[in-house]
């Protein structure tokens, strides 16, 4: 085709572009209005006396209440929590008594009896299947009861309400009020918020969207901050308080999240990331009953196998690093107790220890394995039996146990509330750190995103215990 | 969740159900491509998945999906592409989903184009509808959400909407895989040319304007003799859409 005849086509474009004027593009969307109008009129008939319509408007009148709004959220979060934390005790127990009591004493033995050397049979399977097991254990009970519940509420349709309920914090602090439907996928899974904010059309809100996702606790964290609040908070309490105090803690350090969110959220749109916040239209959709059984089904098979299947695949390598360093020595010490020593100068000013920034360094892959690292390595250090030796993940039978070794280790209630507290502001796990990556193909946000919350929660846990210490002791 | 036929469609002589296998994500070889498109949240990826047996997420919010997610199905040994494209409210500004969906409809080409709508909010929806229609002349409106419609007291009479529209209109409730049959035999008709459409075309547009569009768009159809969709361009190009002009000039619509 011969560019002239192009330009013939633009030249005239250009001619009847004056002709018309300027309200071409209002014009032409009125007539489609009007043809549309035109044509339902001729094909729709609506009772409107018996519509259902009227019922959506009253439960919406109630869930975005500006008295009750508020309330019903944090409700309807704080029952999903119970019945995940009730639910996922008696199978993980289970899961944990199959594959750590049963399963890998077998294993062990089968070792033995072909006569694997004991490099081998430590690397396999006091390293990576017990990573393995751990994860599953841990992590599966807890991801089959709050998937399969957070996405009937998302059928249902209550997200976009939880949305326009927190609009205008959104606003107020510069970000788009899209980011609350990516914060709440953020609760089940970081990298999965990551992807979902490109709902948001506009690249610096975006951004910080981006960002600001970590701050949702996500499913990694949800284990760690349910298991150290059960052991420290809720023994502060009398018996019969303390299922309610850690749940409680469990939900201010997410409340705490969602603030720090709206913090940083503020920060950036008020410095780096300057702008206008863009308007927007957010459609309420009606609710819908879902279909109960289809959606347990596929988010079983979808999300939570699929999750679980990456935490796996994260955690056998680190198995395999938490063994060797236990039980590769320079001279007299294993690398594991050098590092620990080294760090536990740095870890008493923000309130924790060396065992507990050492685990978090092992645990980048994946958050999950975090706890797990921790007990290990405590086991190590203070050097009490009953485990299983160097290097050796365990679970162990209760929270009890699990509690004296914390305890053994010098724990205290500064360190509990400390550790849920950086759980909640360190780096993003490798996933979403490459997911980060990937959406916005800049290094410079990537390590903005990464190494911002770090310094947060070093911040954070530093001033926590400078004060206790003041004021506790 | 069985393969068994469990409604008047499917035992229907003209629904052949032995011709349908779901191929999920293996779009190798295919025949036809077939786009969906629609509004946020009318069940896109519901039909989607009722489609190709994948199990798309889904969600109740408009804007779940952000990715252009492709399947496929075979019907009567004849394989169709699915591209389930995100959910769009119009496709005259330029917000990046919107982009996504514009782009394919307009350079994919896709052979079939099934128009998702929601039921009960059926004029509000004809909104998309409409422009999508002046882009492409094979198209089906898949009428979806009916059980709502239904719930809500709304009757839709799909003949007379079928002929102001100029398209096939298929009621289903994809949720519970009704109406599925009854789509996927439409699709195959407009694919094979056997049903073909007249597109409604925007008449409601002042006089001056339609004269514009009318020497512009016989102007290019001049140049471009095999264009189906000249008045669309038209449109664009009276709206000062650079990247049309930039497609035009690159050829990207011969």
């Amino acid at each position: 085709m011969a560019d002239s005849s192009i330009d013939k086509i633009i030249d005239l474009s250009k001619d009847l572009r004056w002709q018309i004027g300027d309200d071409f593009h209002d014009n032409l969307a009125e007539g489609i209005y009007a043809d549309a109008s035109e044509i339902a009129t001729s094909s729709v008939r609506i009772d409107n006396q018996n519509n259902q319509f009227r019922l959506d408007r009253k439960i919406d009148k109630i869930v975005t209440s500006k008295t009750w709004g508020f309330p019903i959220m944090f409700l309807i979060l704080g029952v999903i929590l119970w019945l995940t934390i009730e639910g996922a005790n008696y199978p993980s127990a289970m899961l944990a008594d199959l594959l750590l009591g049963n399963l890998h004493p077998f294993l062990k033995g089968l070792a033995a009896s072909i006569g694997m050397p004991w490099w081998l049979d430590g690397f396999l399977i006091d390293g990576v299947y017990l990573a393995v097991a751990w994860v599953i254990a841990v992590m599966l009970p807890p991801m089959a009861i709050f998937f399969p519940m957070f996405t009937l509420l998302e059928d249902f349709g209550y997200l976009p309400r939880v949305a326009f309920n927190m609009d205008e914090l959104f606003r107020k602090s510069g970000a788009h009020g899209k980011q609350a439907l990516t914060m709440s996928m953020g609760f089940g899974c970081n990298a999965a918020g990551v992807v979902a904010t490109r709902i948001i059309d506009s690249p610096r809100e975006r951004l910080i969207a981006i960002i600001t996702n970590n701050f949702s606790l996500c499913n990694g964290r949800w284990p760690t901050q349910i298991l150290i609040a059960t052991i420290f908070i809720g023994a502060v309490v009398p018996a019969s308080f303390s299922g309610i105090a850690s749940l409680s803690a469990v939900i201010s350090i997410a409340v705490l999240g969602i603030f720090f969110m709206f913090l940083v959220s503020w920060s950036l749109s008020k410095t780096v990331l300057k702008g206008e916040v863009s308007t927007f239209n957010l459609e309420l959709p009606p609710y819908r009953p879902p279909r109960f059984w289809k959606t347990i089904y596929t988010s079983l098979i979808d999300r939570t196998l699929i999750v679980l299947w990456r935490a796996i695949l994260f955690a056998a390598p680190a198995g395999a690093v938490i063994w060797l360093i236990s039980n590769i020595y320079i001279g007299n010490e294993s690398i594991a107790a050098w590092t620990i020593n080294s760090l536990d100068g740095f870890g008493f000013l923000l309130g924790l220890n060396g065992v507990i920034l050492l685990a978090y360094i092992v645990a980048i892959p994946a958050n999950e394995i975090v706890i797990p690292t921790i007990l290990m390595l405590t086991v190590l250090v203070t050097g009490i039996s009953g485990g299983e030796g160097a290097g050796v993940m365990f679970e162990l039978d209760s929270i009890n146990a699990t509690s004296d070794i914390l305890k053994a280790g010098g724990w205290t209630l500064l360190t509990a509330i400390n550790l849920m507290l950086f759980s909640l502001l360190h780096n993003p796990c490798s996933t979403t750190i490459y997911t980060i990556y990937k959406e916005t193909k800049s290094l410079k946000w990537t390590v903005v995103a990464s190494i911002l919350p770090v310094i947060m929660g070093f911040v954070v846990t530093f001033l926590v215990a400078q004060v206790w210490r003041i004021f506790v002791n | 969740m069985s393969d068994k036929a469990n409604n008047a469609c499917d035992t229907c002589s003209h629904f052949n159900a032995d011709g349908l296998k779901k191929l999920g994500v293996n779009t190798d070889s295919f025949d036809f491509v077939v786009a969906l498109a629609g509004n946020p949240n009318t069940g896109k990826s519901t039909v989607f998945n009722a489609l190709t047996g994948l199990r798309q997420h889904t969600g109740n919010w408009p804007g779940k999906t952000v990715v252009r997610a492709e399947g496929a199905f075979e019907y009567n040994s004849q394989k169709y592409k699915l591209v389930d494209l995100p959910g769009t409210y119009s496709l005259l500004s330029t917000s990046q989903d919107e982009e996504v969906a514009r782009n394919f409809i307009l350079f994919g080409k896709p052979d079939v184009t099934v128009i998702v709508v929601d039921a009960s909010r059926l004029e509000r929806n004809l909104n998309l509808v409409l422009q999508i229609l002046e882009i492409t002349d094979k198209a089906v409106l898949c009428l979806n959400l009916m059980d709502e419609a239904k719930r809500n007291n709304i009757e839709i009479d799909e003949r007379t909407l079928a002929r102001d529209l100029g398209i096939p209109v298929v009621p289903t409730s994809a949720r519970f895989n009704e109406g599925i049959p009854d789509l996927i035999q439409t699709i195959s008709e407009v694919a094979s040319g056997k049903i073909i459409c007249k597109p409604h075309r925007i008449k409601n547009v002042p006089d001056n304007i339609q004269k514009a569009v009318d020497t512009l768009s016989e102007e290019i159809e001049n140049q471009y003799p095999n264009l189906s969709n000249s008045r669309w361009i038209a449109f664009r190009l009276l709206e000062g859409d650079n990247k049309i002009i930039k497609a035009l000039k690159a050829g990207e619509f011969v």
